[in-house]
């Protein structure tokens, strides 16, 4: 790191995680890489396997997933505790909760639609 | 900036909150304004997963998921974009070392790593269009085209994103504002891998459950 790219405040150049020593960073990557694959491969495997309780499979798919996601943010997207990042946690936490609202309430309404119109025929699964 | 230097020769360092020590540095500043966009774009997919959710059983007598999608195909595709989004992490390493070699190579990985994952989803998609898998076949093949081939269209641009940063860099090298747009096109990268994640969950691997 040279000194013209630093920036003034020492605060915020010290603790910012893209100016970590290169050997850390490519720890940081290599691990990143590594579990993301291990979560991957087991994800395929669950998917896969008769071995598993089958009512089971979905809610374990999308814990690997959200498991993964996770790791993406925090290893590769460096999303982490530090000060720094306090405003991209709270924007993520935000946006989370849009997500959340997003995806399960259409779920919600549409199945309650759903079943509450039993014998019309399923708005889920509309004959185009 | 000097006064938050005097503070600390002073020895009153722990008075020093963030505001005293200055505004943070236009690389946080833009990382954190290119995070609120990568955030607003993955509400935008939320909405396409909610909509593929509700959709995903509304075949209309037409194919299904587990006839149509290859598991193999889109396990090569998710090491693909895995594989890439590492070597967009060596990078943006290579960036803040000043390295010019290895900022090209990374790239040139990143950028081929993509292609290959673009070849094999525009492959997946001409071969369902050819067996009568089109959009307009159904609304679960609507939804399945809208949400992934959005996924694609965002590689597709980060692609020529990276093409043009490279070309960015070989004119104009290391200046700060490179460097920020180049931050920008790693977060944008990282993010559509995450997305992709959701995408194999939720569409390949759930549609092809018993």
């Amino acid at each position: 790191m040279t000194e013209a790219h630093l920036g003034p405040p020492r605060e915020w150049s010290e603790s910012s995680a893209t100016e970590h020593a290169g050997s850390s960073a490519l720890l940081v990557y290599t691990i990143g890489l590594l579990v993301a694959a291990v979560l991957t491969g087991t994800s395929f495997w669950v998917a896969n396997t008769s071995a598993l309780w089958a009512l089971g499979v979905p809610a374990g798919l999308v814990v690997l997933a959200i498991a993964q996601m996770g790791v993406h943010l925090v290893f590769f997207l460096h999303i982490t505790t530090g000060p720094e990042s306090t405003n991209n946690v709270l924007a993520l936490a935000f946006g989370m909760v849009i997500v959340f609202l997003v995806l399960g309430g259409s779920l919600v309404i549409m199945a309650n639609l759903n079943g509450n119109m039993a014998g019309h025929g399923e708005l889920m699964n509309l004959p185009m | 900036m000097s006064m938050a230097a005097t503070g600390q020769d002073f020895g009153e360092r722990e008075l020093a909150d963030v505001t005293e020590a200055g505004p943070p540095p236009k690389r946080v500043v833009v990382g954190y304004g290119f995070w609120i966009f990568l955030l607003s774009d993955i509400v935008m997919f939320s909405a396409l997963f909610a909509a593929y959710a509700v959709l995903a059983k509304a075949t209309a007598g037409g194919p299904t998921g587990a006839q149509l999608f290859d598991q193999q195909n889109v396990a090569l595709e998710t090491a693909f974009l895995l594989l890439s989004s590492y070597s967009c992490g060596l990078m943006s390493m290579a960036i803040n070392s000043r390295s010019y070699f290895g900022a090209y190579l990374g790239a040139a990985v990143t950028f081929l790593l993509g292609a290959a994952f673009l070849f094999l989803e525009l492959r997946e998609f001409h071969s369902m269009i050819a067996i009568g898998a089109a959009p307009q076949r159904s609304a679960f093949l609507s939804a399945f085209f809208t949400l992934v081939g959005c996924h694609g269209l965002h590689v597709t641009i980060g692609l020529i994103w990276l093409a043009l940063m490279m070309a960015q860099l070989a004119m104009r090298g290391f200046r700060p504002v490179v460097e920020r747009r180049l931050l920008c096109f790693a977060l944008f990268w990282h993010a559509l891998d995450i997305i992709w994640v959701t995408i194999f969950t939720v569409v390949y691997l759930m549609g092809v459950l018993r």
